[in-house]
C-alpha cells in the first residue's frame, strides 16, 4: 500500500471530507426549502385566520 | 366429492384443521393447478437451458469448471426462481385467495408455507432438468452433480423463505414484476456467495474437492433459519386486509 | 431521563464532531502504511457504522409499528431508514476516493465492509420504489415495516457472508479498520463516532420535527379553510407524522 507524498494524499482526504460537508449542507439546504414552505404557508393561514376575526369583530360591533 | 349412498364421517361442528393439513391441501392444490396449466416450471426451465447457451457464447466457453461454472449455474438458477416467485401469489389475488385464507379457521402460516414448499418443489424439478443440462453443455465430469444438489436443496431453501415473504408484498402492490426481481435479488446475494462458494469446490475441475464446502452450507442453514423466523414472525401482517 | 431535545442533540453533535476532526489533523499520528490517506479512516467508518445500526434502528421501529399499531413508529422507520440510505451514500463515496488513493482504483472488491455495504445499500434503495408501488397507505405502511424487519436481519447476515467469501490471500485495504489500534488512533476514532451518531440521531429528529410541522401545518389549514380538498399528510412515498401524535422536539 503507497504512502503518497503528503500533497497528494491530501488532496484525497480533503475531497472525502468535501464530499461529508457536501451531503451534509445539501440536507440543510433541502430543509431549509422546507422551512420557507412551511413559513410561507403558515403566513397565508395567518393571513385568512386574522381576516375572519377582524370581520367577526366587525359584526359583532356592528351588529 | 362422495358418490351417493356412501357413509363418510362429517367433521364435528367446530372442527378445526391443524395448519400443516391446511399446508398440504393448499400446497395438493397449487400443485394440481400446476400440472394442469404449466405455467411455471416449463418457462422456467426453457429459461434456464437458453441461458445457458447465451452464456456459452456470452464467455466464448465451451467448458466451464470449478468458479466459472457455479457462477453460471447459480446464476441461472437465481434468475429463473424470480419466474417462479413472481407468479406465486398472482392467483391468490385474482382470486381472492387472501380472503379465503382470513376467512377459514386457520393459521395464515399454512398459506405462506404452502407457498414456500411449492416454489421449493417447482425449483428441485427445475434443477433435475437444468442441472444436467448444464453437465451436458459444459461439465467434462459428471462427480460433482450429486453433492451439488445437497448445496441447491439449502439454496432452495433460501429462495423460498425471502421469495414468499417478497412475492406477498409485491402481490397486492403496483407493477409486482418489477418489484420482485428488485427487492429479492440483493436479499439473495448471501444465497449467491454461500452457494457458489460450495459450489466451486464440488464443480473443480480435477473432480470434486470438500474443501470448506462445511462453512457455506452452515451459512445456507442460518439464512434459510433466519429468514423462515422472520416470515414466520411477519405472516399475519402480510396477510391482514 | 428525559429525553434531550432536537436542539441539544445538534448542539452536542456539532461540538463532538469538531473535535473529532480536530483529533484527526492534529492530534492523531501518522499510519506507519497508508501514512495520510489513512485518516479518511475517521470519516468513512464511523459514517459506515452509524449507516448500518440506523438500517437496523428502522427494523426495529419496523417491529413497533406491526406491533402497536401506530403509525409514528412507521414515520420514524422510514426516516431512519431514508437518513442512512443518504449517509450510506457517503460512506460509498469515501469508500471509493479511500480505494482510489490506496489502489489507483475507484472500486475493489477486496474490502468486505465495502462491498456488504454496497449490497445493503442496493437494498435499502429499494425500499422507496416498495413504497411507491403501494397505494393503500395502511397497508404500504405495514409492508414496508415487514420489508425493514426483513432488511434489518440481512444486514448481519450480508456482512458475515460478504467477509467469509473474501480469501485470506487478498490483504485488507483497510487494514486499520479492525487491526489493534493504538490509543491515540482509538480515542480519536471514539470521538469521531460518537459524533457521527449524534449527529444523525440530530438529522433524523430534525427531520421528524419537519413532518410534524407539515402535518400541524395540515390541520391548521383545514380547520381553517374547512374540508377543501386536502392530501392526506405526507407525499404518495413518504409518510407524514399522524395527527394524533405530539409533535417531535
Amino acid at each position: 500500500m503507497p504512502a503518497l507524498p503528503l500533497d497528494e494524499a491530501g488532496k484525497y482526504v480533503a475531497a472525502a471530507y468535501v464530499v461529508f460537508l457536501a451531503l451534509i449542507l445539501t440536507y440543510v439546504a433541502i430543509m431549509a426549502a422546507k422551512l420557507a414552505r412551511i413559513d410561507r404557508e403558515l403566513h397565508e393561514l395567518a393571513d385568512v385566520a386574522e381576516g375572519r376575526a377582524g370581520r367577526d369583530g366587525e359584526e359583532r360591533a356592528g351588529g | 366429492m362422495t358418490p351417493p349412498g356412501n357413509e363418510t364421517e362429517t367433521a364435528p361442528a367446530g372442527y378445526r384443521p391443524s395448519t400443516l393439513s391446511a399446508l398440504a391441501a393448499i400446497l395438493a392444490k397449487d400443485l394440481r393447478v400446476e400440472l394442469r396449466t404449466l405455467q411455471s416450471v416449463p418457462a422456467m426451465a426453457l429459461f434456464a437451458i437458453t441461458t445457458f447457451v447465451l452464456f456459452r457464447y456470452g464467455l466464448d466457453r465451451e467448458s466451464l469448471s470449478g468458479g466459472l461454472a457455479a457462477g453460471v449455474l447459480l446464476a441461472t438458477v437465481l434468475f429463473a426462481a424470480i419466474l417462479a416467485v413472481n407468479r406465486l401469489f398472482v392467483a391468490e389475488r385474482d382470486e381472492g385467495g387472501f380472503d379465503a385464507i382470513r376467512l377459514a379457521p386457520v393459521d395464515g402460516s399454512a398459506l405462506l408455507g404452502a407457498k414456500a414448499a411449492a416454489l421449493v418443489i417447482y425449483l428441485l424439478v427445475l434443477e433435475a432438468i437444468a442441472v444436467p443440462a448444464f453437465a451436458l453443455f459444459f461439465m467434462d465430469s459428471w462427480a460433482g452433480v450429486p453433492p451439488l444438489f445437497g448445496v441447491l436443496v439449502l439454496a432452495d431453501l433460501g429462495l423460498a423463505a425471502t421469495g414468499v415473504l417478497i412475492s406477498s408484498i409485491a402481490a397486492n402492490s403496483r407493477a409486482r414484476d418489477l418489484l420482485v426481481p428488485l427487492v429479492l435479488l440483493p436479499l439473495l446475494v448471501p444465497v449467491m456467495i454461500a452457494a457458489a462458494g460450495a459450489s466451486r469446490e464440488l464443480l473443480a475441475a480435477g473432480g470434486p474437492s470438500y474443501d470448506g464446502v462445511a462453512k457455506w452450507l452452515a451459512v445456507l442453514a442460518f439464512y434459510d433459519m433466519t429468514f423462515a423466523a422472520v416470515g414466520f414472525a411477519v405472516y399475519d401482517y402480510l396477510l391482514e386486509d | 431521563m428525559k429525553v434531550p431535545s432536537l436542539r441539544d442533540t445538534a448542539i452536542a453533535a456539532t461540538l463532538l464532531l469538531c473535535a473529532g476532526f480536530a483529533l484527526v489533523f492534529f492530534y492523531a499520528p501518522l499510519d506507519v502504511d497508508q501514512g495520510f490517506i489513512q485518516k479518511i479512516f475517521y470519516l468513512h467508518v464511523p459514517l459506515a457504522i452509524c449507516s448500518l445500526a440506523g438500517f437496523i434502528v428502522g427494523g426495529i421501529f419496523g417491529i413497533a409499528h406491526l406491533r402497536t399499531g401506530k403509525a409514528i413508529h412507521d414515520v420514524r422507520s422510514y426516516v431512519s431508514i431514508h437518513l442512512s440510505v443518504i449517509f450510506g451514500v457517503g460512506v460509498l463515496i469515501t469508500g471509493s476516493i479511500w480505494a482510489h488513493a490506496s489502489w489507483g482504483k475507484w472500486w475493489v472488491w477486496d474490502e468486505p465492509t465495502l462491498v456488504s455495504f454496497l449490497i445493503v445499500f442496493l437494498l435499502y434503495a429499494t425500499y422507496y420504489p416498495l413504497r411507491y408501488a403501494i397505494e393503500d397507505r395502511d397497508r404500504q405502511a405495514r409492508y414496508a415495516s415487514v420489508f425493514a424487519i426483513t432488511a434489518g436481519a440481512f444486514v448481519p447476515l450480508n456482512f458475515i457472508a460478504v467477509r467469509m467469501a473474501e480469501s485470506l490471500v487478498h490483504p485488507r485495504v483497510f487494514a486499520t479498520a479492525n487491526g489493534g489500534l493504538p490509543g491515540s488512533m482509538l480515542l480519536t476514532f471514539i470521538v469521531c463516532l460518537a459524533g457521527m451518531a449524534l449527529l444523525w440521531v440530530a438529522l433524523v429528529r430534525f427531520e421528524l420535527a419537519a413532518k410534524s410541522a407539515s402535518a400541524s401545518l395540515s390541520r391548521l389549514r383545514r380547520a381553517i379553510e374547512g374540508e377543501t380538498q386536502v392530501p392526506a399528510s405526507g407525499s404518495r412515498i413518504a409518510p407524514g407524522v399522524p395527527s394524533s401524535a405530539t409533535s417531535a422536539s
